[in-house]
């Protein structure tokens, strides 16, 4: 996360706490901060802050739409290990990120780099490739759903065009809707990232590349020595991010696909949401939901130490 | 059409001395330029001039295809070979939609959940960010992490303990449900304190010097300095709530409640072989955006290049 610290410069100075009138400044000072905050804060505790606690404590209990709520330890997730679907889901969900992740990536780079000049009219193809980010979700799931459609949708006919005899079921088949789910969504992913990238680049000082060009270093040279370990820093960001929004990947899943055919395309945001909200199930559902804060934290975390460990 | 590059740059404060400039290899060697160079990158323009154009359009294809099946008969849509240009402008679909189904509906629905929402987000965000950043006060910073650390907690985590929570308020069914959760987010507090850190405290000390108080220096210094930032929390939001569908998946069961996105995809579900229609509605869902967008374009750019997240 891009979280800055709290640097005490940027703070206002902190009042010397001697005087008496000081002491009244800054009991002041916290009603003012205080009345600032409130309206938001109000919201922020009551639908944001105590559910989040909520979901903590839940995982440990047994609680359903039928039922009061009751301690039981670690039965959820005993019962969740045992789970064939939470199994299931766990494993798309990977799949699911190592198709988006790298993917995305890659051609958010490749685009980066490509609109990284300065022409005229630059802005236009920037915008372009950008839009589709914000286009509706289900606009964007039904048309795939119907380019994706396997006997006459426009991309089989155009793998049959290049001599693609057997060409792959899609959305309707088991194998192959979850590599459609990941071509949506990096479609849809890949401008925003570009937009990272762009900002990243941007912020590379022009006398490394001066430098290079006087060592006579090649345009591939000054990219792979220049470029991209000055956007390391971008990349790390980048990487976290995906990876994270990955796990929680949800709406485009259950527009696109609803996790079939069968079980092929369950992840586990869904399975959350159908044990959960579905059955009732709020002990169980939040365990599940434990597990996947964990993966998202785990992964943020361990980024954090290979970055840190790189620049040392 | 307004060059990006200038919009990727942090927001600057009039003023405010800027920190370099653009850092283009390009614009470099235009200082030291030799005739040869000069014609080898006019060459280089013409070459991603056309493959950019090439790349635009592919990635484009979607919504070309989108548009223009819109405007068949529903048994053109899936023809092989494709037809990129309808035989035909059917321009009906797009009168008949209002009849098929309750599309005004759904978007006035659209429209009073993405005012609302914004509105409470973008005032009670900016309020907050004040006392974030420019009033100091015992356990700020604590709460501030608080808000932080649950930005990292991916919602469907507490999606659940959410809906107990408004089923026991008796507020499921009901646009209440979504305003109340999401006008108070933690993202338009930290994008908005981020920009507010960038204004110096001098301003605001010289302010009250001059005896304004503190509401009085939110509201007649900050808030005029950072309209950038107000954009685009109000652009990111509406939009944001605008395509949300899981949100009103999970609360809105009555179709007369239901947003552009539900109706759509109910609509998708019962006549799934009304190809035309089904993208007549895309389109319609699609162009509120799109018209934002266009309008607000570098706002959305430059809240994503300065707080390098969304949502």
């Amino acid at each position: 996360m891009t979280t800055e610290t709290l640097s005490p410069e940027t703070r206002t100075p902190a009042p010397a706490v001697h005087s008496r009138g000081n002491r009244k400044q800054a009991r002041r000072n916290t009603l003012i901060g205080w009345t600032f905050i409130l309206p938001n804060f109000l919201g922020f505790l009551a639908f944001t802050l105590i559910p989040v606690l909520a979901a903590f404590a839940l995982s440990f209990m047994e609680w359903t739409s039928f039922s009061a709520p009751r301690w039981v330890g670690l039965a959820n997730f005993q019962r969740m290990v045992q789970s064939d679907t939470f199994w299931v889901a766990l494993r798309n969900t990977m799949v699911y990120a190592l198709g988006h992740v790298p993917l995305t990536m890659a051609l958010a780079l490749v685009l980066a780099l490509l609109l990284n000049r300065k022409l005229k009219g630059i802005g236009f193809f920037r915008v372009a490739i950008f839009f589709p980010y914000i286009t509706s979700l289900v606009a964007v799931a039904v048309v795939w759903n119907m380019l994706f459609s396997p006997d006459s949708g426009p991309i089989n006919q155009l793998l049959h065009a290049i001599g693609i005899a057997e060409a792959p079921g899609w959305t309707s088949s088991s194998d192959w809707a979850m590599p459609a789910v990941i071509i949506t969504s990096v479609w849809r992913d890949m401008g925003y990232y570009m937009i990272l990238y762009l900002a990243g680049l941007q912020a590379i000082p022009t006398e490394l590349y001066e430098a290079a060009e006087v060592d006579g270093a090649s345009p591939w040279q000054r990219f792979w020595n220049v470029t991209l370990p000055s956007l390391r820093p971008t990349t790390f960001f980048v990487v976290v991010m995906l990876t994270v929004s990955s796990f929680k990947v949800f709406d485009l899943i259950v527009v696109m696909t609803n996790g079939g055919p069968g079980r092929s395309t369950t992840v586990l945001s869904q399975l959350i949401y159908q044990e959960g909200i579905g059955e009732g199930k709020f002990g169980y559902s939040s365990a599940i939901s434990l597990v996947l804060f964990l993966i998202v934290l785990t992964v943020t975390v361990l980024q954090f130490k290979l970055q840190q460990r790189r620049e040392r | 059409m307004t060059n990006l590059a200038e919009d990727l740059k942090a927001p600057n404060l009039p003023g405010v001395p800027v920190r370099g400039g653009a850092n283009s290899p390009e614009d470099r060697r235009r200082t030291h330029r030799s005739s040869r160079r000069e014609r080898n990158k006019r060459t280089t323009d013409v070459v991603v001039y056309g493959v950019l154009a090439v790349l635009v359009v592919a990635l484009l294809v979607p919504f070309i295809w989108m548009l223009s099946s819109s405007l068949k008969e529903n048994n053109q849509v899936l023809t092989v070979p494709i037809q990129w240009i309808p035989s035909e402008f059917l321009w009906s679909n797009y009168t008949d939609i209002w009849t098929r189904i309750p599309m005004m509906g759904y978007l006035q629905n659209s429209l009073y959940l993405a005012v609302i929402i914004t509105c409470l987000q973008v005032l009670t965000g900016s309020l907050a960010a004040y006392g974030f950043a420019k009033v100091r006060f015992p356990g700020r910073d604590v709460l501030f992490l608080a808000y932080i650390g649950t930005i990292a907690v991916p919602w469907q985590a507490y999606m659940v303990p959410q809906y107990i929570m408004m089923q026991q308020l008796g507020l499921t069914n009901s646009f209440n449900a979504l305003i109340l959760l999401q006008a108070f987010g933690a993202f338009g507090v930290f994008l908005m304190r981020q920009y507010y850190m960038t204004i110096p405290d001098e301003l605001c000390e010289a302010a009250r010097i001059d005896g304004l108080s503190e509401y009085g220096i939110w509201a007649r210094v900050i808030l005029p300095l950072s309209k950038p930032a107000l954009a685009s929390l109000a652009l990111l939001t509406f939009v944001n709530t605008w395509n949300d569908y899981m949100g009103p998946f999970i609360y809105l069961t009555s179709n007369r409640l239901w947003t552009v996105q539900l109706g759509l995809r109910s609509f998708v579900g019962q006549f799934d072989a009304e190809y035309a229609m089904i993208m007549t509605g895309s389109v319609i869902s699609v162009i509120p955006i799109l018209i934002i967008f266009l309008i607000g374009q570098r706002y959305f750019i430059q809240g994503i290049a300065t707080s390098g997240m969304k949502g």
